[in-house]
């Protein structure tokens, strides 16, 4: 089977932009993305799109222009970018189509995620007793993974304090106002161990990638980087998911980010030893650390040390999340994994500007993480 | 005396005078599952049997929920609202089971502490009947 090669990017600044709709952010995204590739709408031959508040994707046909070209509506929670994504490689590997597209965009309501029991098959009583709340989960396997591994709060701190710096330098970053260790510190208390700035907030943003099978990406680039291993998995019996009233006393259960990540690794070939630099789904500061180990990157306990040594931030061996991750950006879940192929592509490219690593990375992992237990892990290569 | 109804009749034995909480367990595979359920989730096996679970465990995991927010709690008065604890308790060769901890302050939780269930009023209704859910508290 062919490799998938990316050869147009682009995406729409993340954050609040008062009436603007979420498909036109999605709309601008695809045609900048058409645009970076040099190719134009008529010559897409498969398509995926996904939103949570942003409306049904597929009216982006009518605005480009109605060509009848096979367009998949995406929903996968956190993970749907990644999804998209993964369905247009699955149409390109299968020879169905020769280029691709995928777009995510959104624009949520301020503050928490709103869902109902029925979603998740729960009885009332569950909301009643105030248990559906996704920040409640995070807080919950965070506490659990500290207490297993001795990481201390200064972890969470540092992490945030990085992604808010990364986001300084990120010109399409939502938060760019660089808070700093004492700020997030002190900041209130939401769900014990996580601090309101460790946070990421429900946002607004927007990102397209346009593919192509790679025997033929010379045609519209000189520069394609390669998609060489990408799996979207769900959870096993046994690992700790949200919104769960019971967990099983076995933890030998691989999670949907552990089990994604093998599955690319083996299709890309490549280790994780090899990974050059990553964007993690930092939902929260302790997410982005546990998902180091969870991607294979380090092993559990790691982290503490790495994250002291500076090993993460954009000038170390490390990089994560160099455009600021989701708590610079904001979470616009359709578009966000999409984002995070944007910034390794640019940082491949060597046009990331004022975030770019030192060194242009020839390798890079991409992983998102979604309710109810849903992981995607794309892994390029240039 | 008060009239007290349980949350959801499917949760927990009541009245009753050593309430437990009702589980189903899975003939096939032996896997336990709360609340009670037709199928499990290990094996997809459709024979299960009712259980109930122990009183008695440890605290597992647990966090705090400190900010009102629409959709998660009914209070009617964004005032009224207290921060609250919950968790998950392991109870030995069974389950590890979510649930809301009888304690005021984080100083109070430890990973590892032991902790009993009790099944305490959670909300009075406009007719004084007290809806009552499980909730555990340090032993």
């Amino acid at each position: 089977m062919e490799d998938v090669a990316i050869i147009g990017i682009a995406q729409h600044p993340f954050g609040r932009f008062g009436d603007k709709s979420a498909l036109d952010m999605g709309l601008e995204s695809v045609r900048e993305a058409l645009q970076d590739a040099g190719i134009e709408w008529k010559d897409v031959q498969y398509a995926a799109g996904g939103t949570r508040d942003g409306g049904r994707p597929d009216q982006l046909c009518g605005k480009l222009g109605p060509i009848g070209v096979p367009f998949n509506n995406v929903y996968n929670g956190c993970a749907t970018g990644g999804s998209s994504l993964g369905a247009c490689c699955m149409a390109i590997k299968s020879g169905m189509a020769d280029i691709a597209l995928a777009v995510g965009f959104d624009k949520h309501p301020r503050g928490m995620f709103l869902t109902t029991v029925k979603d998740y098959g729960l009885g009332q009583w569950y909301q009643d007793v105030g248990f559906l709340a996704t920040v409640q989960f995070f807080a919950m396997k965070a506490q659990r993974y500290m207490h297993d591994y001795d990481i201390t709060e200064d972890a969470l701190i540092r992490v945030a304090e990085k992604n808010y710096f990364n986001g300084t330098l990120n010109p399409k970053a939502w938060r760019r106002d660089g808070l700093k260790y004492d700020e997030i510190a002190h900041s209130k208390m939401l769900s014990n161990p996580l601090r309101q700035y460790t946070l990421c907030s429900p946002g607004e943003g927007a990102a397209a990638i346009v593919l192509c099978k790679s025997s033929i990406a010379h045609r519209y680039t000189t520069n394609p980087i390669y998609i060489k291993g990408i799996a979207l998995r769900t959870r096993a019996f046994g690992s700790l998911e949200v919104f769960t009233p019971a967990k099983p006393l076995d933890d030998t259960a691989p999670t949907p980010v552990q089990m994604a990540s093998q599955a690319a690794y083996k299709m890309a070939g490549i280790g994780p030893d090899e990974i050059e630099v990553a964007q993690l789904q930092d939902t929260e500061s302790a997410h982005e650390i546990m998902h180091m180990a969870e991607t294979g990157l380090c092993k559990d306990g790691e982290q503490t040390k790495m994250i002291q040594d500076g090993e993460t931030k954009i000038t170390g061996r490390l990089p994560i999340n160099t455009d600021g991750g989701l708590i610079a950006n904001g979470e616009p879940i359709g578009a966000s994994a999409l984002r995070q192929i944007y910034e390794v592509c640019l940082q491949m490219r060597g046009a990331a500007g004022a975030h770019q690593m030192p060194k242009a990375p020839k390798t890079a992992l991409t992983q998102v993480y979604g309710a109810p237990g849903i992981s995607n892990v794309v892994i390029l290569a240039r | 005396m008060q009239k007290q109804v349980p949350i959801d009749s499917d949760l927990f034995t009541w009245p009753a005078a050593e309430p437990k909480l009702k589980a189903s367990q899975c003939y096939d595979c032996g896997n336990v599952i709360f609340p009670i359920n037709t199928s499990c989730p290990k094996c997809g096996g459709i024979n299960l049997k009712d259980m109930e679970l122990k009183t008695k465990g440890t605290l597992w995991t647990w966090t705090s929920q400190e900010y009102f927010t629409k959709g998660l709690n009914d209070y009617k008065d964004p005032e009224d609202f207290k921060p609250y604890f919950l968790g998950y308790i392991e109870l030995p060769g069974q389950v590890r089971v979510e649930s809301r901890l009888l304690v005021n302050d984080a100083s109070e939780l430890k990973i590892g502490m032991e902790m009993e269930m009790v099944i305490v009023p959670f909300r009075v209704e406009s007719d004084g009947t007290e809806t009552m859910i499980y909730a555990f508290k340090p032993v």
